[in-house]
Protein backbone atom coordinates (compact mmCIF):
# COMPACT_ATOMS: atom_id res chain seq x y z
CA UNK A 1 0.00 0.00 0.00
CA UNK A 2 2.87 2.49 0.58
CA UNK A 3 4.16 1.92 -2.48
CA UNK A 4 0.61 2.81 -3.78
CA UNK A 5 0.86 6.08 -1.95
CA UNK A 6 4.04 7.14 -2.97
CA UNK A 7 3.60 6.55 -6.80
CA UNK A 8 0.12 8.37 -6.33
CA UNK A 9 1.83 11.16 -4.95
CA UNK A 10 4.69 11.45 -7.55
CA UNK A 11 1.82 10.99 -10.16
CA UNK A 12 -0.18 13.30 -8.42
CA UNK A 13 2.69 15.88 -8.62
CA UNK A 14 3.27 15.27 -12.57
CA UNK A 15 -0.14 16.88 -12.82
CA UNK A 16 0.61 19.61 -10.35
CA UNK A 17 3.81 20.57 -11.94
CA UNK A 18 1.85 20.86 -15.18
CA UNK A 19 4.29 18.27 -16.64
CA UNK A 20 4.87 18.89 -20.20
CA UNK A 21 4.31 15.65 -22.04
CA UNK A 22 1.61 14.76 -19.72
CA UNK A 23 0.08 18.13 -21.03
CA UNK A 24 0.72 17.22 -24.54
CA UNK A 25 -0.90 13.60 -24.00
CA UNK A 26 -4.00 14.74 -22.63
CA UNK A 27 -4.46 18.02 -24.83
CA UNK A 28 -4.29 14.96 -27.90
CA UNK A 29 -6.78 12.63 -26.07
CA UNK A 30 -9.35 15.55 -25.73
CA UNK A 31 -8.85 16.96 -29.14
CA UNK A 32 -9.16 13.29 -30.98
CA UNK A 33 -11.94 12.34 -28.94
CA UNK A 34 -13.83 15.61 -28.63
CA UNK A 35 -13.73 16.16 -32.61
CA UNK A 36 -14.94 12.31 -32.84
CA UNK A 37 -18.00 13.20 -30.15
CA UNK A 38 -18.75 16.15 -32.88
CA UNK A 39 -18.60 13.81 -35.53
CA UNK A 40 -20.55 11.62 -33.96
CA UNK A 41 -23.54 13.54 -33.39
CA UNK A 42 -23.42 15.50 -36.40
CA UNK A 43 -24.58 12.25 -37.58
CA UNK A 44 -26.36 9.97 -35.12
CA UNK A 45 -28.34 12.59 -34.23
CA UNK A 46 -30.12 13.11 -37.46
CA UNK A 47 -30.01 9.72 -38.17
CA UNK A 48 -31.30 8.42 -34.69
CA UNK A 49 -33.87 11.28 -34.98
CA UNK A 50 -35.33 10.20 -38.25
CA UNK A 51 -35.55 6.36 -37.37
CA UNK A 52 -36.84 7.67 -34.00
CA UNK A 53 -39.37 9.89 -35.93
CA UNK A 54 -41.11 7.46 -38.90
CA UNK A 55 -42.33 4.42 -39.74
CA UNK A 56 -40.82 2.94 -42.55
CA UNK A 57 -39.92 -0.42 -43.97
CA UNK A 58 -36.71 -2.47 -42.57
CA UNK A 59 -37.40 -0.12 -40.00
CA UNK A 60 -37.09 -2.36 -36.68
CA UNK A 61 -33.55 -4.09 -38.26
CA UNK A 62 -32.16 -0.85 -38.71
CA UNK A 63 -32.95 -0.76 -35.15
CA UNK A 64 -31.45 -3.77 -33.78
CA UNK A 65 -28.34 -2.93 -36.19
CA UNK A 66 -27.89 0.34 -34.62
CA UNK A 67 -28.55 -1.41 -30.79
CA UNK A 68 -25.96 -4.08 -31.58
CA UNK A 69 -23.57 -1.81 -33.42
CA UNK A 70 -23.87 -0.47 -29.83
CA UNK A 71 -20.94 -3.12 -28.42
CA UNK A 72 -18.67 -2.79 -31.20
CA UNK A 73 -15.85 -4.37 -29.54
CA UNK A 74 -12.99 -1.25 -30.61
CA UNK A 75 -10.45 -3.77 -31.03
CA UNK A 76 -12.35 -4.47 -34.25
CA UNK A 77 -13.20 -1.16 -35.23
CA UNK A 78 -10.08 -0.37 -35.07
CA UNK A 79 -8.82 -3.10 -37.14
CA UNK A 80 -11.67 -2.62 -39.78
CA UNK A 81 -10.77 1.21 -40.02
CA UNK A 82 -7.01 0.19 -40.07
CA UNK A 83 -7.73 -1.90 -43.17
CA UNK A 84 -9.53 1.00 -44.90
CA UNK A 85 -6.45 3.20 -44.27
CA UNK A 86 -3.37 0.85 -45.16
CA UNK A 87 -1.62 1.43 -48.22
CA UNK A 88 -3.12 -1.28 -49.74
CA UNK A 89 -7.20 -0.49 -48.17
CA UNK A 90 -9.30 1.63 -50.44
CA UNK A 91 -8.36 4.83 -48.84
CA UNK A 92 -4.98 3.83 -48.58
CA UNK A 93 -3.95 6.98 -50.93
CA UNK A 94 -5.09 9.54 -47.87
CA UNK A 95 -2.53 8.19 -45.64
CA UNK A 96 -3.97 8.93 -42.85
CA UNK A 97 -3.28 5.82 -40.93
CA UNK A 98 -0.79 6.64 -37.60
CA UNK A 99 -2.29 10.05 -37.45
CA UNK A 100 -4.72 11.78 -35.30
CA UNK A 101 -7.20 11.96 -37.98
CA UNK A 102 -7.19 8.19 -38.19
CA UNK A 103 -8.13 7.74 -34.56
CA UNK A 104 -10.91 10.47 -35.28
CA UNK A 105 -12.50 8.39 -37.68
CA UNK A 106 -12.05 5.08 -35.66
CA UNK A 107 -13.48 6.49 -32.68
CA UNK A 108 -16.09 8.11 -34.91
CA UNK A 109 -16.98 4.94 -35.89
CA UNK A 110 -16.92 3.69 -32.57
CA UNK A 111 -19.65 6.58 -31.03
CA UNK A 112 -21.91 6.93 -34.04
CA UNK A 113 -24.29 3.79 -33.31
CA UNK A 114 -23.91 4.74 -29.44
CA UNK A 115 -25.28 8.42 -29.95
CA UNK A 116 -27.59 7.15 -33.00
CA UNK A 117 -29.45 4.20 -31.05
CA UNK A 118 -30.09 6.30 -27.52
CA UNK A 119 -31.02 9.48 -29.58
CA UNK A 120 -33.67 6.60 -31.48
CA UNK A 121 -34.91 5.87 -28.39
CA UNK A 122 -35.41 8.92 -27.03
CA UNK A 123 -36.85 10.58 -29.86
CA UNK A 124 -38.60 7.75 -30.13
CA UNK A 125 -40.58 8.72 -27.23
CA UNK A 126 -41.40 12.42 -27.26
CA UNK A 127 -42.38 12.13 -30.61
CA UNK A 128 -45.16 9.99 -29.04
CA UNK A 129 -46.08 12.30 -26.62
CA UNK A 130 -46.26 15.22 -30.00
CA UNK A 131 -47.27 13.20 -32.52
CA UNK A 132 -51.25 13.86 -32.25
CA UNK A 133 -49.74 17.68 -31.62
CA UNK A 134 -47.86 17.86 -34.57
CA UNK A 135 -50.34 15.92 -36.87
CA UNK A 136 -52.80 18.89 -36.20
CA UNK A 137 -50.05 21.44 -36.49
CA UNK A 138 -48.81 19.70 -39.95
CA UNK A 139 -45.15 19.44 -38.12
CA UNK A 140 -43.72 16.60 -40.88
CA UNK A 141 -40.63 15.66 -42.32
CA UNK A 142 -37.31 17.25 -41.50
CA UNK A 143 -39.19 20.37 -39.71
CA UNK A 144 -40.56 17.46 -36.84
CA UNK A 145 -37.32 15.82 -37.17
CA UNK A 146 -35.85 19.22 -36.03
CA UNK A 147 -38.10 20.01 -33.34
CA UNK A 148 -38.03 17.04 -31.97
CA UNK A 149 -34.53 17.08 -31.62
CA UNK A 150 -34.45 20.51 -30.20
CA UNK A 151 -36.87 19.74 -27.33
CA UNK A 152 -35.26 16.80 -26.60
CA UNK A 153 -31.95 18.58 -26.47
CA UNK A 154 -30.85 17.88 -22.51
CA UNK A 155 -31.57 14.38 -22.91
CA UNK A 156 -29.85 14.37 -25.88
CA UNK A 157 -27.00 15.78 -24.06
CA UNK A 158 -26.40 12.88 -22.15
CA UNK A 159 -26.45 10.53 -25.29
CA UNK A 160 -23.53 12.55 -26.33
CA UNK A 161 -22.07 12.21 -22.77
CA UNK A 162 -22.66 8.58 -22.94
CA UNK A 163 -20.53 8.92 -26.66
CA UNK A 164 -17.67 11.31 -25.08
CA UNK A 165 -17.33 8.28 -22.14
CA UNK A 166 -16.75 5.75 -24.83
CA UNK A 167 -14.60 7.06 -26.69
CA UNK A 168 -12.15 8.74 -23.96
CA UNK A 169 -11.94 5.31 -22.30
CA UNK A 170 -11.14 3.15 -25.34
CA UNK A 171 -8.12 2.43 -25.84
CA UNK A 172 -8.04 -0.46 -28.66
CA UNK A 173 -9.25 1.06 -31.59
CA UNK A 174 -6.73 4.34 -31.32
CA UNK A 175 -4.20 2.06 -30.26
CA UNK A 176 -4.38 0.14 -34.02
CA UNK A 177 -4.79 2.62 -36.40
CA UNK A 178 -2.43 5.49 -34.57
CA UNK A 179 0.12 3.48 -33.27
CA UNK A 180 0.91 5.06 -30.02
CA UNK A 181 3.67 7.17 -31.61
CA UNK A 182 5.61 9.48 -28.96
CA UNK A 183 4.35 13.16 -29.86
CA UNK A 184 2.16 12.07 -32.71
CA UNK A 185 -0.46 9.80 -31.82
CA UNK A 186 0.16 9.39 -27.96
CA UNK A 187 -3.15 9.55 -26.32
CA UNK A 188 -3.88 8.62 -22.30
CA UNK A 189 -5.20 5.30 -22.30
CA UNK A 190 -2.48 4.20 -25.09
CA UNK A 191 -0.03 5.75 -23.03
CA UNK A 192 -1.50 4.04 -19.44
CA UNK A 193 -1.10 1.16 -21.62
CA UNK A 194 2.50 1.18 -22.41
CA UNK A 195 4.02 3.36 -19.48
CA UNK A 196 2.37 0.24 -17.22
CA UNK A 197 4.21 -2.24 -19.21
CA UNK A 198 7.54 -0.19 -19.28
CA UNK A 199 7.17 -0.24 -15.30
CA UNK A 200 6.75 3.69 -15.18
CA UNK A 201 3.81 3.12 -13.19
CA UNK A 202 4.07 7.42 -12.14
CA UNK A 203 3.12 8.63 -15.05
CA UNK A 204 0.49 5.92 -15.91
CA UNK A 205 -1.17 6.49 -12.73
CA UNK A 206 -1.65 9.85 -13.58
CA UNK A 207 -3.18 9.89 -16.51
CA UNK A 208 -5.58 7.57 -14.93
CA UNK A 209 -6.52 10.58 -12.10
CA UNK A 210 -6.78 12.77 -14.96
CA UNK A 211 -9.18 10.52 -17.01
CA UNK A 212 -11.26 10.12 -13.85
CA UNK A 213 -11.24 13.45 -13.27
CA UNK A 214 -11.72 14.31 -16.58
CA UNK A 215 -14.94 11.93 -16.54
CA UNK A 216 -16.50 13.17 -13.30
CA UNK A 217 -16.29 17.26 -14.15
CA UNK A 218 -18.32 16.43 -17.63
CA UNK A 219 -20.47 14.22 -15.83
CA UNK A 220 -21.31 16.84 -13.57
CA UNK A 221 -21.54 19.63 -15.71
CA UNK A 222 -23.87 17.85 -17.72
CA UNK A 223 -25.58 16.85 -14.56
CA UNK A 224 -26.03 20.21 -13.67
CA UNK A 225 -27.35 21.41 -16.75
CA UNK A 226 -29.88 19.05 -16.56
CA UNK A 227 -30.96 19.61 -13.52
CA UNK A 228 -31.64 23.42 -14.09
CA UNK A 229 -33.48 22.22 -17.20
CA UNK A 230 -35.44 19.49 -15.53
CA UNK A 231 -36.71 23.02 -13.24
CA UNK A 232 -37.86 24.54 -16.32
CA UNK A 233 -39.78 21.51 -17.14
CA UNK A 234 -37.34 21.69 -20.39
CA UNK A 235 -36.26 18.18 -20.07
CA UNK B 1 -78.13 14.23 -40.24
CA UNK B 2 -78.36 17.31 -41.09
CA UNK B 3 -77.87 19.67 -37.98
CA UNK B 4 -79.33 22.47 -40.24
CA UNK B 5 -80.61 22.26 -43.48
CA UNK B 6 -81.05 26.06 -43.33
CA UNK B 7 -76.90 25.97 -43.42
CA UNK B 8 -76.73 24.46 -45.80
CA UNK B 9 -75.28 26.60 -48.35
CA UNK B 10 -72.72 28.43 -45.52
CA UNK B 11 -71.75 24.64 -44.84
CA UNK B 12 -70.34 24.36 -48.21
CA UNK B 13 -68.17 27.26 -48.14
CA UNK B 14 -65.98 25.88 -45.10
CA UNK B 15 -68.35 23.72 -43.60
CA UNK B 16 -67.48 19.67 -42.87
CA UNK B 17 -69.47 17.22 -43.95
CA UNK B 18 -68.82 13.25 -42.90
CA UNK B 19 -70.51 10.55 -44.75
CA UNK B 20 -70.73 6.92 -43.62
CA UNK B 21 -67.75 7.48 -40.79
CA UNK B 22 -66.62 4.31 -39.10
CA UNK B 23 -63.73 3.68 -37.51
CA UNK B 24 -62.25 0.07 -35.92
CA UNK B 25 -59.47 0.28 -33.08
CA UNK B 26 -58.50 -3.07 -31.02
CA UNK B 27 -61.09 -5.23 -32.86
CA UNK B 28 -64.14 -2.58 -31.64
CA UNK B 29 -66.17 -0.28 -33.77
CA UNK B 30 -65.70 3.10 -32.14
CA UNK B 31 -67.24 4.87 -34.91
CA UNK B 32 -70.39 2.88 -36.78
CA UNK B 33 -71.61 5.22 -39.56
CA UNK B 34 -72.23 8.43 -38.90
CA UNK B 35 -73.42 11.04 -40.96
CA UNK B 36 -72.61 14.79 -39.58
CA UNK B 37 -72.66 17.92 -41.12
CA UNK B 38 -71.03 21.06 -39.31
CA UNK B 39 -72.24 23.95 -40.37
CA UNK B 40 -69.66 27.31 -41.13
CA UNK B 41 -69.33 29.97 -38.78
CA UNK B 42 -71.34 27.94 -35.91
CA UNK B 43 -70.63 26.55 -32.73
CA UNK B 44 -71.34 22.96 -32.59
CA UNK B 45 -70.84 20.94 -29.20
CA UNK B 46 -70.50 17.26 -29.41
CA UNK B 47 -71.97 15.46 -26.11
CA UNK B 48 -72.27 12.14 -25.28
CA UNK B 49 -70.91 9.68 -22.56
CA UNK B 50 -66.79 8.19 -22.29
CA UNK B 51 -66.82 5.84 -25.27
CA UNK B 52 -69.22 7.02 -27.10
CA UNK B 53 -66.63 7.99 -29.84
CA UNK B 54 -66.64 11.96 -29.39
CA UNK B 55 -62.88 12.14 -29.20
CA UNK B 56 -62.48 9.85 -32.14
CA UNK B 57 -64.82 11.89 -33.92
CA UNK B 58 -62.94 14.90 -33.84
CA UNK B 59 -59.63 13.18 -34.74
CA UNK B 60 -61.00 11.99 -37.56
CA UNK B 61 -63.34 15.28 -38.98
CA UNK B 62 -59.63 17.07 -38.04
CA UNK B 63 -57.78 14.20 -40.29
CA UNK B 64 -55.27 12.93 -37.67
CA UNK B 65 -57.15 9.70 -37.66
CA UNK B 66 -58.30 7.70 -41.01
CA UNK B 67 -61.73 6.56 -41.03
CA UNK B 68 -61.74 2.51 -41.98
CA UNK B 69 -64.91 3.43 -44.32
CA UNK B 70 -66.82 7.01 -45.13
CA UNK B 71 -65.34 10.22 -45.32
CA UNK B 72 -64.82 13.31 -44.55
CA UNK B 73 -65.36 16.26 -47.28
CA UNK B 74 -65.05 19.83 -46.84
CA UNK B 75 -66.52 22.02 -49.38
CA UNK B 76 -67.44 19.19 -50.75
CA UNK B 77 -64.39 17.61 -51.01
CA UNK B 78 -62.53 15.06 -49.57
CA UNK B 79 -59.79 16.31 -46.48
CA UNK B 80 -56.50 16.72 -48.16
CA UNK B 81 -53.05 18.98 -46.35
CA UNK B 82 -54.45 21.88 -47.49
CA UNK B 83 -57.96 21.60 -46.22
CA UNK B 84 -56.68 20.50 -42.77
CA UNK B 85 -54.08 23.33 -42.68
CA UNK B 86 -57.29 25.16 -42.39
CA UNK B 87 -58.28 23.38 -38.79
CA UNK B 88 -57.18 23.79 -35.51
CA UNK B 89 -57.25 21.00 -32.55
CA UNK B 90 -57.20 21.68 -29.17
CA UNK B 91 -56.68 18.62 -27.22
CA UNK B 92 -58.04 17.35 -23.60
CA UNK B 93 -54.55 17.39 -22.21
CA UNK B 94 -52.64 20.28 -23.76
CA UNK B 95 -49.21 19.00 -25.47
CA UNK B 96 -46.93 21.75 -24.84
CA UNK B 97 -43.45 21.71 -26.71
CA UNK B 98 -40.50 22.05 -23.96
CA UNK B 99 -39.87 25.83 -24.91
CA UNK B 100 -41.02 29.05 -23.81
CA UNK B 101 -44.77 30.10 -23.86
CA UNK B 102 -43.53 32.45 -26.90
CA UNK B 103 -41.91 29.74 -28.51
CA UNK B 104 -44.95 27.26 -28.10
CA UNK B 105 -46.92 30.50 -30.00
CA UNK B 106 -43.86 30.84 -32.51
CA UNK B 107 -43.76 27.18 -33.26
CA UNK B 108 -47.05 26.98 -34.79
CA UNK B 109 -46.64 29.53 -36.95
CA UNK B 110 -43.43 28.10 -38.44
CA UNK B 111 -45.08 25.19 -39.04
CA UNK B 112 -47.68 27.04 -41.09
CA UNK B 113 -44.41 28.61 -42.70
CA UNK B 114 -44.96 32.67 -42.00
CA UNK B 115 -41.64 34.06 -42.11
CA UNK B 116 -39.63 34.69 -38.87
CA UNK B 117 -40.06 38.15 -39.51
CA UNK B 118 -43.93 38.12 -39.67
CA UNK B 119 -44.05 36.17 -36.09
CA UNK B 120 -42.98 38.90 -33.81
CA UNK B 121 -46.63 40.58 -34.05
CA UNK B 122 -49.00 37.76 -34.54
CA UNK B 123 -47.29 36.32 -31.48
CA UNK B 124 -47.56 39.63 -29.17
CA UNK B 125 -51.30 39.63 -30.42
CA UNK B 126 -52.08 35.95 -29.59
CA UNK B 127 -50.49 36.56 -26.11
CA UNK B 128 -52.52 39.46 -25.63
CA UNK B 129 -55.94 37.98 -26.34
CA UNK B 130 -54.83 35.19 -23.99
CA UNK B 131 -54.04 37.51 -21.05
CA UNK B 132 -50.28 35.42 -21.19
CA UNK B 133 -48.57 38.52 -22.28
CA UNK B 134 -46.68 38.18 -18.63
CA UNK B 135 -45.59 34.61 -18.88
CA UNK B 136 -44.41 34.95 -22.65
CA UNK B 137 -40.82 33.86 -21.39
CA UNK B 138 -42.07 31.30 -18.44
CA UNK B 139 -41.08 27.87 -19.87
CA UNK B 140 -44.51 26.63 -21.44
CA UNK B 141 -44.43 23.37 -19.03
CA UNK B 142 -44.62 25.18 -15.62
CA UNK B 143 -47.25 27.06 -16.39
CA UNK B 144 -50.90 26.18 -13.87
CA UNK B 145 -53.21 23.95 -15.89
CA UNK B 146 -55.61 26.41 -16.99
CA UNK B 147 -52.76 28.74 -17.87
CA UNK B 148 -51.27 25.96 -20.21
CA UNK B 149 -54.85 25.16 -21.68
CA UNK B 150 -54.70 29.06 -22.35
CA UNK B 151 -52.15 28.62 -24.68
CA UNK B 152 -52.83 25.59 -26.11
CA UNK B 153 -56.22 27.45 -27.53
CA UNK B 154 -54.00 30.54 -28.23
CA UNK B 155 -50.90 28.14 -30.27
CA UNK B 156 -54.23 26.37 -32.17
CA UNK B 157 -56.15 30.14 -32.96
CA UNK B 158 -52.49 31.56 -33.54
CA UNK B 159 -52.43 30.50 -37.61
CA UNK B 160 -55.41 31.67 -38.19
CA UNK B 161 -57.86 28.60 -38.50
CA UNK B 162 -61.16 28.91 -40.55
CA UNK B 163 -62.19 25.85 -38.21
CA UNK B 164 -61.39 25.10 -34.45
CA UNK B 165 -61.63 21.61 -32.88
CA UNK B 166 -61.70 21.33 -29.25
CA UNK B 167 -61.85 18.03 -27.14
CA UNK B 168 -63.32 18.68 -23.26
CA UNK B 169 -60.86 21.84 -23.27
CA UNK B 170 -62.24 22.40 -20.04
CA UNK B 171 -62.68 19.16 -18.32
CA UNK B 172 -60.46 19.44 -15.05
CA UNK B 173 -60.27 23.07 -15.36
CA UNK B 174 -61.72 25.46 -12.11
CA UNK B 175 -64.72 27.74 -13.13
CA UNK B 176 -62.26 31.13 -13.27
CA UNK B 177 -60.03 29.60 -16.05
CA UNK B 178 -63.23 28.00 -18.06
CA UNK B 179 -64.67 31.12 -18.41
CA UNK B 180 -61.41 32.23 -19.94
CA UNK B 181 -61.18 29.14 -22.07
CA UNK B 182 -64.96 30.32 -22.99
CA UNK B 183 -64.00 34.09 -23.87
CA UNK B 184 -61.33 32.75 -26.16
CA UNK B 185 -63.79 30.42 -27.88
CA UNK B 186 -66.21 33.43 -28.16
CA UNK B 187 -63.75 35.41 -29.38
CA UNK B 188 -63.10 33.16 -32.16
CA UNK B 189 -66.67 32.71 -33.13
CA UNK B 190 -67.07 36.64 -33.57
CA UNK B 191 -64.21 36.51 -35.76
CA UNK B 192 -65.48 33.94 -38.02
CA UNK B 193 -64.40 30.52 -36.62
CA UNK B 194 -66.49 27.78 -37.04
CA UNK B 195 -66.23 25.96 -33.49
CA UNK B 196 -66.59 22.04 -32.68
CA UNK B 197 -66.40 21.42 -29.21
CA UNK B 198 -66.60 17.99 -27.06
CA UNK B 199 -67.92 18.80 -23.95
CA UNK B 200 -69.51 16.65 -20.81
CA UNK B 201 -70.66 19.85 -19.56
CA UNK B 202 -74.21 20.56 -20.31
CA UNK B 203 -73.98 24.31 -18.63
CA UNK B 204 -71.07 24.72 -21.23
CA UNK B 205 -72.98 23.74 -23.81
CA UNK B 206 -76.01 26.00 -23.05
CA UNK B 207 -73.39 28.42 -22.92
CA UNK B 208 -71.84 27.48 -26.46
CA UNK B 209 -73.65 25.65 -28.95
CA UNK B 210 -75.57 26.99 -31.86
CA UNK B 211 -75.72 23.29 -32.47
CA UNK B 212 -75.61 19.90 -30.62
CA UNK B 213 -74.57 16.57 -31.31
CA UNK B 214 -75.42 13.56 -29.08
CA UNK B 215 -73.43 10.47 -29.72
CA UNK B 216 -73.82 6.68 -28.33
CA UNK B 217 -71.83 4.13 -28.73
CA UNK B 218 -70.69 5.32 -31.99
CA UNK B 219 -73.45 6.60 -33.44
CA UNK B 220 -75.10 10.15 -33.92
CA UNK B 221 -78.52 9.55 -31.42
CA UNK B 222 -79.70 12.89 -32.01
CA UNK B 223 -78.51 15.92 -33.60
CA UNK B 224 -80.07 19.30 -34.18
CA UNK B 225 -80.57 23.44 -32.50
CA UNK B 226 -79.03 23.80 -29.04
CA UNK B 227 -82.13 24.56 -27.72
CA UNK B 228 -83.91 21.90 -29.10
CA UNK B 229 -81.85 19.16 -27.99
CA UNK B 230 -80.97 20.56 -24.75
CA UNK B 231 -84.23 21.53 -24.15
CA UNK B 232 -86.43 19.05 -25.29
CA UNK B 233 -84.10 15.55 -25.99
CA UNK B 234 -86.13 13.15 -27.79
CA UNK B 235 -83.82 10.21 -27.34
CA UNK B 236 -83.41 8.04 -23.99
CA UNK B 237 -79.76 8.95 -23.95
CA UNK B 238 -79.88 12.49 -24.41
CA UNK B 239 -83.19 12.93 -22.07
CA UNK B 240 -80.74 10.58 -19.25
CA UNK B 241 -78.38 11.73 -19.24
CA UNK B 242 -79.27 15.65 -19.67
CA UNK B 243 -81.87 14.84 -16.99
CA UNK B 244 -79.00 14.09 -14.83
CA UNK B 245 -79.53 10.42 -14.28
CA UNK B 246 -77.47 7.55 -14.93
CA UNK B 247 -77.72 5.64 -18.43
CA UNK B 248 -76.19 2.75 -18.66
CA UNK B 249 -78.04 1.48 -21.93
CA UNK B 250 -75.92 1.23 -24.45
CA UNK B 251 -78.71 1.20 -27.27
CA UNK B 252 -80.01 4.56 -28.03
Amino acid sequence: MTGFGSILAQALGLIASGDAALMEIIGLSLRVTLSAVALSCLIGLPLGAAVGAFRFPGRTALCVVLNALMGLPPVVVGLLVYLMLSAAGPLGPLALLYTPSAMVIAQTVLVTPIVAALTRQVVEDLNQEYDEQFKSLGVTGAGRVSALLWDARFSLLTVALAGFGRAVAEVGAVIIVGGNINHVTRVMTTTIALETSKGNLELALALGVVLLGIAVTVNAAVMGLRASAVRSAYA
Amino acid sequence: MNIQSGAEAVARRTGLTARGLCYDAGGKRLIDGMDISIAAGRRTVVMGANGAGKSVLLRLLHGILSPASGEVLCEGRPLDCALRARQAMVFQRPVLLRRSVRGNLAFALAAKGVPRRDRGHAVADALEQARLTHLADRPARVLSGGEQQRLAVARALIGGPDLLLLDEPTASLDPGSTHAIEELIQNAYQRGVTIVMVTHDAGQARRIADDVVFLNSGRVVEAGPADQVLNAPQSNAARAWLGGRLYLDSTP
